[in-house]
């Protein structure tokens, strides 16, 4: 047994009832941290006469409890969702694999200056996204239609021996171009993950490898990968959680109504000129549904992703 | 799979005394080519081949998604300091005629922008102390061996799984004026109309406080929530350095007589110096991308009173479609954001922690 335990609030409380003040702050801290979820989830049960009658996070009552808040909410933001999903899954897993090969790249195999462009793969972490908007929306929007344009006609032309017209941007080319920029965005924080973790791999074990006469790809498929399962699962919910949870990416790229994703929703919901907070309550519990649900089945590996672990 | 894995652990074992032997041969070679870097494992056999066969080999994995992600990290930065010396205003072809540097001369100039940037810096020190200090203290309460640990880290760290924009909207309401939680708690204890017949001689004329809309408290319930939603964020990262601290620094402090809060001052609290370096970096960019958060709460005109860099940019680029302007806005940020990262990621660096 440590000594750690219990001394702090045995100074300011007598022996008996040292750990009663502790417990005490710290369901404080409970109360904190969950007054503005808890009332949320209150507000969302409550019809208007309800809402006007009780305090904010009182209990609804028998009389004034209704799901008509949720279900405006739920159909509010239902294609949200789904657009949401569609994107944050794929940029999730291509973002963690290509994490994954570049920390591969870079830790088990090493050359010199490869602490330069670590340096520089970290440093991606960190940009303000405000500093790449501009030119990202342009890219997406000006300079990848023409390039796209400009190979589909050259290629089609030369097949069909006349011009082709490149098909006119969609939704969810929208979405396709919101997923790739987050994949790319993805990239720095997950090979950091990945690094700190094939760092711990042994190392006789890939020498072994190679004097046997693996390829490095052989090495990565038959023992890295199968290694790095668990530091995939820390990486995918994490970065699921980034990506899923992103406003400002998605309210540049994103203009059509039909492609909007949930955050986007939540936002028009909640700045709408109507606002019923019993509607808007609902609507943050119904777009924060994906999230919390990840890390209340995955908390642990969540804590880690965070904690850079 | 598992063959294979077996295989090699076998063989590893028995190629180790080989692998050694190689060692001086290895460094030698090392100081021959004048290398700078110091890798830490597996330099014996490295340093036996070629380093052109080193790089070609493992390019193939990390070549590709460094230039993709390079292409979206830096190469849009630079194409954004380019589109700031430039008056494009986004619409129409690129005009890329005038290269100066009057965008800037204007943002100097610009009431609005010293505003934000005043907000910027003010969020950015005052949310990070902040946070740090309350994230240290929870840490310092879980260390102290309690029952139930994981349900209050997990209760604690829950906001941070949540986005931006649904704790803005919780938080629209906690700070609503006419019927909002946090008026109508101080209601019931009679603290409201208090408050507001104090602030009467002031000047303010209101019959309800407006957290958002006045300036004096705009700014600080955006810092407030941000807290919230961020200090279970500084407590994992203290806990985790706490938990790094040997017991016999406890007990070696218990022996020579300290109190507890002496013990915690000046024997632990030390100590978790760079556990408190790494959070605050972390926290600072959280702050300066608090963009999400302030939309949400505000919509894209937050008024002077929250405006910080990163909504002014999306303001000037977006919605008033001077992207020239909202560039030069954006390389200000991001000039910000290197000086926090900086020195950080240097020091790591020295400390061969990259």
């Amino acid at each position: 047994m440590s000594i750690r335990g219990g001394n702090f609030i045995d100074e300011l409380r007598s022996t008996e009832n040292s750990r009663i003040g502790l417990y005490a702050l710290l369901l404080a801290g409970i109360a904190f941290y969950l007054f503005p979820v808890e009332t949320a989830v209150m507000t969302m049960f409550k019809t208007e006469s309800a809402f006007a009658r009780t305090l904010p996070f009182a209990p609804p009552g028998t009389d004034g409890f209704t799901l008509e808040a949720l279900s405006t909410a739920w159909n509010t933001l239902r294609p949200g969702l789904i657009n949401s999903l569609l994107m944050a899954i794929p940029a999730t897993i291509m973002s963690a694999l290509l994490g994954s090969l570049t920390a591969y790249g870079l830790t088990t195999i090493s050359w010199r200056g490869q602490v330069g462009v670590v340096v520089l793969i970290i440093a991606g972490i960190f940009i303000p996204y405000q500093a790449v908007l501009v030119p990202l929306a342009q890219f997406w929007f000006q300079v990848f239609p023409g390039l796209v344009e400009g190979f589909v006609n050259t290629l089609f032309g030369f097949i069909t021996g006349g011009s082709w017209q490149y098909p006119s941007r969609n939704g969810y080319v929208q979405l396709l171009q919101l997923s790739v920029t987050h994949a790319a965005y993805g990239i720095p924080i997950c090979t950091l993950l990945f690094r700190s973790y094939y760092q711990s791999i042994s190392e006789e074990m890939i020498e072994a490898a190679r004097l046997d006469g693996a390829s490095a790809f052989s090495i990565y498929r038959n023992i890295i990968l199968p290694l790095s399962l668990p530091m995939f699962a820390v990486t995918l919910i994490y970065q699921f959680t980034q990506v899923y949870n992103d406003l400002l990416f998605a309210l540049v790229l994103i203009n059509e109504p039909a492609s909007q994703v949930a955050t986007q929703r939540l936002a028009a919901l909640t700045g709408g000129v109507v606002q019923s907070f019993n509607t808007t309550m609902a609507g943050a519990i119904v777009a924060a549904l994906p999230t919390l649900l990840v890390y209340i089945v995955f908390g642990e590996q969540f804590a880690k992703g965070v904690a850079g672990e | 799979m598992r063959e294979i894995l077996s295989r090699l652990l076998a063989t590893g074992g028995r190629l180790r005394s080989a692998v050694s032997r190689d060692e001086s041969d290895g460094d030698q070679l090392a100081t021959d080519g004048g290398a700078t870097v110091k890798t830490t494992r597996g330099d014996s056999l490295r340093n036996s081949l070629p380093v052109e066969w080193e790089l070609v080999e493992s390019a193939p994995f990390w070549l590709p998604p460094v230039l993709f992600a390079g292409f979206f990290v830096y190469g849009a930065i630079a194409w954004n300091f380019l589109l700031s010396l430039t008056d494009y205003n986004g619409l129409g072809g690129a005009q890329y005629e005038t290269f100066d540097l009057s965008m800037y001369s204007r943002m100097l100039n610009d009431g609005a922008f010293w505003q934000a940037a005043q907000n910027t810096v003010v969020l950015l020190v005052v949310f990070t102390v902040l946070c740090l200090a309350l994230g240290l203290f929870v840490a310092i309460l879980i260390d102290q061996q309690i029952r139930f640990e994981n349900t209050f880290r997990t209760i604690y760290l829950l906001p941070m799984s949540l986005s931006f924009v649904v704790t803005a909207t919780m938080w629209a309401w906690v700070y609503n004026a006419r019927n909002g939680v946090l008026n109508q708690l101080l209601r019931v204890f009679n603290l409201e109309g208090a408050i507001v017949g104090l602030l009467r001689p002031a000047g303010v004329n209101a019959e309800v406080i407006q957290w958002l809309s006045w300036n004096t408290t705009a700014l600080a319930a955006v810092i407030f929530a941000l807290i919230w939603q961020f200090s279970g964020y500084a407590m994992v990262v203290f806990l985790a350095g706490l938990r790094a601290i040997p017991t016999e620094h406890y007990e070696a402090a218990r022996v020579d007589g300290a109190s507890t809060v002496r013990m915690y001052a000046r024997v632990i609290i030390p100590q978790l110096r760079a556990s408190a370096v790494s959070a605050s970096v972390v926290l600072m960019v959280f702050a300066l991308k608090a963009f999400d958060f302030i939309y949400a709460l505000r919509g894209s005109q937050p008024g002077a009173n929250m405006d910080i860099l990163a909504t002014m940019m999306y303001r000037v680029a977006f919605d008033s479609l001077q992207w020239a302007y909202g560039s030069a806005v954006a390389i200000v940020l991001f000039a910000l954001a290197l000086l926090v990262i900086g020195p950080y990621l240097y020091s790591e660096y020295r400390r061969g922690e990259l």
